[in-house]
């Protein structure tokens, strides 16, 4: 045990000194002349979403070496501010604050949680800066002041259950999801969507769990016992983090294979995986814009990149696909406006297109959402996924045209100056985001 | 390969078709299938790919092999458009059966629907096959999707030399006569044979055959099975239902809701009043309702549907509750037998909930145990212990590292994790506990301490993500008595375990001299010193004891949840609630405790299953109040100890 | 026989006052808004905060340091105030929004339309449209305000007495306290509780009405009333435990029965002081949370309130300015450590970075102080000021368990 210990031990080590060269690498001015960009990174260090936010961090850094080796923006050398807001949501406004006033950055990258984004939003839009939010989330949202890197519903859930109607022959759902806002969101509009398709009330069956729940005996009975009506039943899992360890654990003791039910993730990724013995998982899906597995070349090259800037065991994963989408639509709008003022880059970013790794281009749309391919992927013995399916680049929507509220709402930045516009009335509701 | 190469390398196989010099029993049809098909073969639907493997299952046995790699996933394209079969290292051209030596191809991957349709296909081939192991795959695959072919084939096919795939057959076989059969004399024979039966395949047969959908009419509809008529207004359909079933029938109007009264008001607009009434007055619904009716009177917009005509409409009809299924004989079987098995499947149900709480119930005891020594018996209050059997849960995961074979390192993982967490319970007190004895609540925040620390020490060791413990193989699955009551075998061990531990508790307290020396000094240290016994010892023994049994804990709840190093936080609470509630000081009152939240907690969860979190809520909700009236738990501590 | 004021017999309140003012003033005239701006409104919001911690922190110990109850559930009822207050700060400025909105419409909204508006924007992300009973006095600064000091006081008064009523004590009573605050935060995690589960209320920063004052003035605003807040509550509390009724509870922290037979209705005291911290938490949440702008259930979870007892620990319990210092030096000492602000130690084998290493010593000074320093940092204050424990030729201090014993009363 000592020695696995000490292995460990020294594999953080040489993390943390590869880690700390890479900042100062970031930070030292190149060749290039005048006075450095400065750009933050909001992603936690410390607390429960560290593990996810350090690799996004990580990756930052990553493209701010390799954009400064490059020559730098505008002839200036980038250089990365870290903050670690700890996982606590209100530091997360704070430290918001911190960078726009006291450290000056001209565009920051950063949150995960939906709660952290909603925390800095009032501090973003009062202070008029600009984030690069790069995790898939639950929609409902356009503010001027971020650009959101990650699917939006129609972008990942939505085609997620039209294969499994499709391709999988599904006509009963369960939605299981921890009790937080993005799969409740999440349901609301699937629940929606699959009512519109005609299926009926009881039909869906829709659960919330704690966040890291690990009793799942009676909820996979539950799900199994839906079958007794004769129908597929197919189960879309928006569970978060640990709490999928038990979840597939149990789905795998009660012989659940998923030929017989299968399992949609919006949240199991790579990372996620590598926490399981994935043999009793096999078959199982998970729909995202990206998998390491992507068959191109800017992907064998960014994974390449990657496993050189970290180590030769870490995979890649869809938040870092769109922080790199993110980085790369940022660079190329302040080359565009030729300055990195706010208002000039947000006016110039609309209309950008970025190459993404899956081997078509990613476009900033008015909306603030970009384009992105639809991927569904079946999980192998090797935690990897086999990508079963590809679409074409959809552009994100705001706000989901399957809730009547928000079906008539739009969002238009260049051409309304507005994140939530009412088509019906022809009026903007709100200028500023609802938090 | 993206589209416009496709037709291009279509028409490259035609061409290489055309090419004389090929192997004699190359299968011209399956040439000629797959070439036409080649979008499909790449990019297969489920929906869609039916025929084309309908096709290719008639070109014969090359077909079948290509249809059976194809499944597999072992079918890749070489890149001048051949279809390879591939089986390892040995590449073959799936329509001439050639090798192809050195060929780089790009596998197909199609997804499990299209696997699904395929293995569909292949099935009937399968029924009679000589490997025991196909036949059972073949039999689960029209298990999941059987069709009236199926049935055919079934029926069709020599009698099962396995006693227990010829019974399986024979279910799937009335199964799938309820099902698909023509004659329904024989189906009602099929659904009385399974009577009383609770499986899910038979439910699952029976309850489509008894699926309705309402209607309204104004008399009972000509040759449709009714299964009853209904009486708007009582709790099968409410008289907004039966309503909404009108409308929706085209036979009634809707009616006005609000948004529609004020679009309508707002389009008739004139003068800065509607109605003559002012809009300024509009914000009182009250003066819409007059506008809207002053509209109406003018005929500028269409009358509504009152309240009263609503009601005239719904009493002018009747509601029916029909079957989809036109015969009602085999309706009135379906409902004869899914009566007979409704009470049987009631009792069952309460059996799985049962077993469910039971196994909840073990493993708060298990988490509480080691508690129940230290807090119950020495009354020393350890807030570190859920560390403890966080610990034990990583020392099971370092040594599944070192020990490749699972049983093994269970094997060896149990007494480490038990070793491990006494020692880090002996050191904790010696260093600190002892230095802090009669003072409860600072010992309760220097183990707070000692918590944080160890919790954050976990996360720099191992980070933060969850890491994998996965049990050996005899601990995977399940056991399972029918389709209802199942129970995962893991939980099963956790609750021998844990009446394992109980055993053991009462023998080392009842039978064996430290048990006896750990009653005399928490009855009375002086005294006990006096004897001659260490209390200083024996404490520490005990609370060594007590925390190497944590670390035990720790193993077996990783095994079936994840590894973080929050594990203990998650079980500190509820541990400590266990001991309280059922009465500190005695190991009968921590069992009572752990069945109390486990048989609560379940059943509070099947109440509303849709949301776990109330369920939990309500359960320390309810053990606050408990303590309130109960303060010394179900089992209080008599005599002079418990004024302690 | 007449006695001396308050404040005489008490110099450590005039002092702590006068650092107090001293301090606002300072802020104040290094602010961004009203002096020289050296301190950035980020780091004023900070303070700010950090003075509604040491409001907290000093109720804490009027419940653990005099009365002798470690309440493990504190920040419940601090929660509670600011999601009480943020229910108001929430509803009224998404009325202002949707009201404008609405107004562009050509017929006027209906009160109810305009309630289904509110709701919708408020409830909207979390997938809901009607408001929620408990919203019902959301509208109403000065219900909201009452509801700020009433909510949290029921609470406590209702659990208080039932727990009291029925002799639950010591460490099990903390437990208790803890599943309280346990169940409260699981409560308000479903999004059916009405309170937007996990999202919790946000955006509380913008004050409805003072829209044009703007962050720099507004965050000076929020320290002068979190410094009043603090300093009135630290004359309350002083008041509270001087006197008779203070001697009584001390008595009661050292042995309650001794106390109850003495014919002193102890059950009574205990819930009078518990409910009083209680309402002073809260306030200081209601001041806490308009300065973070964002309040989720994970502010009340179980470690939140041992993290105010260890302030407690490790500034002094038993004195109120002992709370205070040890709620301000180690709050802040930890957004320092954690800010990756921190410098990582060069070790020739290993780097010690504090982001990962904070937590750990945190809770090791933790254990250190309770083994060895039991009167935390205000221990210092008593050795200046040569304040000497009585000599009682090893006798204990008091016959309960529980009680200083010589040996720590030396220490």
């Amino acid at each position: 045990m000592r020695r696995a210990e000490r292995v460990m031990i020294m594999t953080k080590f040489t993390k943390i000194l590869m880690m700390t060269s890479a900042m100062a690498m970031a930070g030292a001015a190149h060749a290039q002349d005048g006075e450095p960009i400065k750009i933050g990174v909001l992603h936690s260090l410390s607390g429960t979403m560290a593990i996810s936010e350090t690799t996004l961090k990580d990756t930052v850094l990553m493209m701010v070496e390799q954009q400064n080796a490059k020559g730098g923006v505008l002839g200036r050398p980038l250089e990365a501010v870290v903050v670690d807001p700890a996982s606590d949501w209100p530091l997360f406004a704070e430290k918001a604050r911190e960078l726009l006033t006291v450290s000056e950055v001209d565009a920051i990258f950063g949150c995960w949680t939906s709660v952290s984004r909603k925390s800095v939003l009032p501090v973003i839009e009062e202070l008029n800066g600009l984030l690069f939010y790069p995790v898939q989330y639950e929609g409902e949202e356009s503010s001027k002041n971020v650009i959101y890197t990650g699917a939006a519903p129609n972008q990942q859930a939505i085609p997620a259950v039209d294969y499994m109607a499709e391709e999988l022959g599904v006509e009963k759902w369960a939605l299981l999801g921890t009790d937080y806002v993005y799969p409740r969101t999440t349901n609301n509009i699937l629940e929606s969507y699959l009512k519109e398709n005609g299926l009926a009330e009881d039909e869906i069956f829709v659960n919330y769990t704690p966040f890291g729940h690990s009793d799942w005996s009676k909820i996979v009975a539950d799900v199994v016992a839906l079958g007794a009506d004769g129908k597929k039943v197919g189960v879309v899992s928006t569970i978060n983090g640990d709490a999928n360890v038990g979840f597939y654990k149990e789905l795998a003791a009660a012989g659940v294979s998923a030929d017989d039910i299968p399992v949609m993730a919006f949240s199991v990724g790579e990372e996620e995986l590598s926490g399981l013995d994935t043999a009793n998982l096999v078959g199982h899906l998970a729909a995202w814009n990206y998998f390491q597995t992507a068959e191109s070349d800017e992907n064998t090259a960014f994974i390449e990149e990657w496993q050189k800037f970290t180590d030769e065991s870490r995979v890649t994963n869809d938040p870092m696909e769109a922080t790199m989408i993110g980085f790369n639509a940022w660079v190329a709008a302040v080359e565009k406006a030729g300055t990195t003022d706010v208002d000039p880059v947000l006016d110039a970013i609309v209309g950008v297109e970025v190459p993404n790794l899956t081997g078509g281009t990613a476009q900033v749309l008015p909306n603030h959402h970009l384009t992105k391919p639809v991927l569904i992927g079946e999980i192998r013995e090797d935690g990897q996924f086999d990508i079963v399916s590809q679409t074409e680049p959809v552009p994100g929507d705001a706000w989901t045209d399957f809730l009547p509220e928000s079906a008539v709402l739009d969002a238009d930045w260049p051409g309304k100056d507005c994140g939530m516009y009412n088509t019906e009335t022809e009026s903007c509701v709100q200028v500023q985001s609802n938090y | 390969m993206t589209h416009a190469t496709r037709p291009l390398i279509a028409a490259l196989v035609a061409f290489l078709l055309l090419i004389p010099a090929l192997p004699a029993h190359a299968n011209d049809a399956l040439r000629a299938v797959v070439a036409q098909n080649m979008d499909q073969i790449e990019k297969p639907s489920r929906r869609t790919v039916g025929p084309l493997i309908d096709q290719i299952a008639a070109t014969g046995a090359e077909g079948v092999a290509l249809l059976g790699a194809w499944a597999d996933r072992r079918l890749g394209l070489s890149t001048d458009g051949r279809v390879l079969i591939v089986d390892g290292d040995i590449v073959t051209d799936a329509v001439t059966g050639a090798p192809v030596p050195g060929a780089d191809p790009k596998m197909l991957r199609p997804n499990s629907g299209v696997r699904g349709v395929i293995e569909s296909a292949l099935v009937a081939s399968q029924i009679s096959d000589p490997d025991p192991a196909i036949r059972s795959a073949a039999l689960e695959s029209i298990a999941r999707s059987g069709t009236a072919d199926h049935l055919a084939a079934l029926t069709a096919a020599a009698a099962d030399p396995d006693p227990t795939l010829q019974a399986r057959r024979d279910r799937l076989r009335t199964l799938l006569t309820i099902q698909h059969d023509d004659d329904s004399a024989t189906r009602i024979a099929a659904i009385e044979s399974l009577g009383g039966d609770v499986g899910l395949d038979f439910r699952a047969v029976l309850n489509p055959l008894l699926s309705t959908r309402q209607i309204a009419a104004t008399a009972p509809p000509e040759g449709a099975n009714i299964a009853r008529e209904l009486s708007p207004g009582d709790d099968a359909l409410s008289r907004n239902a039966a309503y909404d079933l009108l409308k929706a029938q085209g036979i009634a109007q809707p009616r006005l809701t609000a948004d529609a009264q004020r679009d309508a008001l707002a389009a008739h607009i004139a003068d800065g009043a509607v109605g003559g009434i002012p809009v300024a007055d509009l914000s009182d619904p009250a003066a819409r309702d007059r506008a809207y009716k002053a509209l109406e009177a003018t005929g500028q917009v269409t009358p509504a549907a009152t309240e009263a005509e609503a009601q005239a409409a719904i009493d002018a009809h009747r509601f029916y509750e029909v079957y989809a299924e036109p015969d009602s004989a085999v309706t009135d079987a379906a409902t004869a037998a899914q009566r007979s098995a409704q009470t049987r499947l009631l009792a069952m149900r309460g059996v799985d909930l049962g077993l469910d709480a039971l196994s909840l119930a073990s493993i708060y005891f298990l988490a509480a145990i080691g508690l129940a020594i230290t807090f119950g018996v020495m009354g020393v209050i350890n807030m570190a212990h859920g560390e403890f059997i966080m610990m034990g849960a990583y020392t099971g995961y370092v040594v599944q590292g070192l020990i490749s074979d699972r049983t093994l390192s269970l094997i060896v993982a149990l007494p480490a994790a038990f070793a491990v967490t006494f020692i880090a319970g002996v050191a904790l007190y010696r260093l600190v506990i002892r230095h802090l004895a009669k003072r409860p609540l600072e010992t309760l925040l220097a183990t707070f301490g000692v918590s944080i620390a160890l919790q954050q020490l976990a996360k720099n060791i191992f980070g933060t993500q969850a890491r994998p413990l996965t049990a050996p193989g005899w601990l995977e699955g399940a056991i399972t008595v029918n389709d209802v009551i199942s129970i995962s075998t893991i939980r099963v061990a956790i609750f021998v375990l844990a009446v394992l531990f109980l055993g053991l508790f009462l023998f080392i307290m009842k039978r064996t001299r430290l048990g006896l020396e750990v009653r005399a000094v928490t009855q009375n240290p002086g005294m006990a010193a006096s004897m001659g016994i260490n209390p200083d010892r024996i404490a520490m023994m005990t609370f060594g004891l007590g925390s190497g049994i944590a670390g035990i804990a720790g193993v077996a709840i990783g095994l079936f949840a994840q590894v973080t190093s929050e594990l203990g936080q998650q079980y500190i609470v509820q541990s400590f609630m266990t001991v309280v509630v059922g009465g500190v000081g005695n190991i009968w009152g921590t069992l009572a405790g752990a069945g109390l939240i486990g048989v609560l907690s379940k059943v509070i969860e099947s109440f509303n299953p849709s949301n776990t979190l109330a369920a939990q809520t309500f359960m320390i909700l309810f053990i606050v109040i408990f303590i309130q009236f109960r303060p010394r738990g179900i089992i209080p501590q008599r005599g002079r100890a418990a004024e302690a | 026989m007449t006695r001396k004021p308050l404040i005489l017999r008490n110099p450590s309140i005039l002092i702590v006052l006068a650092v107090l003012a001293g301090f606002t003033l300072t802020v104040t005239l290094l602010s961004q808004a009203y002096g020289s701006g050296v301190i950035p409104t980020s780091m004023i919001k900070v303070l700010g905060k950090t003075l509604c911690l040491a409001l907290a922190a000093v109720a804490m110990d009027l419940v653990w340091g005099y009365l002798g109850i470690l309440s493990l559930g504190q920040m419940a009822f601090f929660a509670l105030g600011g999601y009480m207050i943020g229910q108001w700060l929430m509803y009224a400025r998404t009325e202002a929004i949707v009201a404008a909105s609405m107004a562009q419409n050509p017929i006027p909204p209906t009160p109810a339309e305009l309630q289904t508006g509110v709701a919708n924007q408020i409830f909207g992300v979390v997938g809901s449209s009607d408001l929620p009973l408990v919203w019902s006095f959301a509208h109403s600064l000065p219900i909201q305000l009452a509801l700020v000091v009433l909510v949290p006081g029921v609470l406590a008064l209702v659990f208080g007495w039932l727990a009291f009523r029925s002799r639950v004590n010591g460490v099990y009573l903390s437990i208790l306290t803890q599943a309280m605050t346990l169940a409260l935060a699981l409560w308000l995690f479903q999004n059916d509780s009405g309170f937007r589960g996990n999202n919790g209320l946000s955006g509380l920063q913008n004050i409805p009405g003072l829209e044009g004052v703007g962050q720099a003035r507004l965050s000076v605003w929020f320290l002068w009333a979190s410094a009043l807040a603090l300093g009135v509550a630290y004359l309350l509390a002083a008041w509270v435990i001087s006197g008779k009724f203070g001697s009584v509870v001390r008595a009661i922290r050292d042995d309650e029965t001794r106390v109850r037979f003495l014919g002193y209705p102890v059950e009574g005291f205990k819930l009078a002081v518990f409910t009083l911290a209680a309402m002073m938490t809260a306030i200081a949440g209601a001041l806490y949370y308009p300065q973070a702008g964002i309040i989720n259930p994970a502010e009340l979870a179980p470690i939140a309130s041992i993290y105010l007892a260890v302030w407690v620990a490790i500034g002094g319990r038993g004195r109120l300015y002992g709370a205070i210092i040890g709620a301000v030096v180690v709050s802040l000492l930890s957004s320092w450590f954690t800010g990756g602000r921190a410098p990582a130690i060069e070790l020739p084998f290993y780097s010690v970075n504090w982001v990962d290493w904070w937590q750990v010593l945190l809770g090791v000074a933790f254990v250190l102080v309770t083994l060895f320093a039991p009167r935390g940092i205000a221990g210092i204050v008593d050795w200046l000021g040569g304040v000497m424990p009585p000599r009682r030729h090893g006798r204990d201090l008091g016959p309960d368990q529980g009680a200083l014993q010589e040996q720590e009363a030396k220490a």
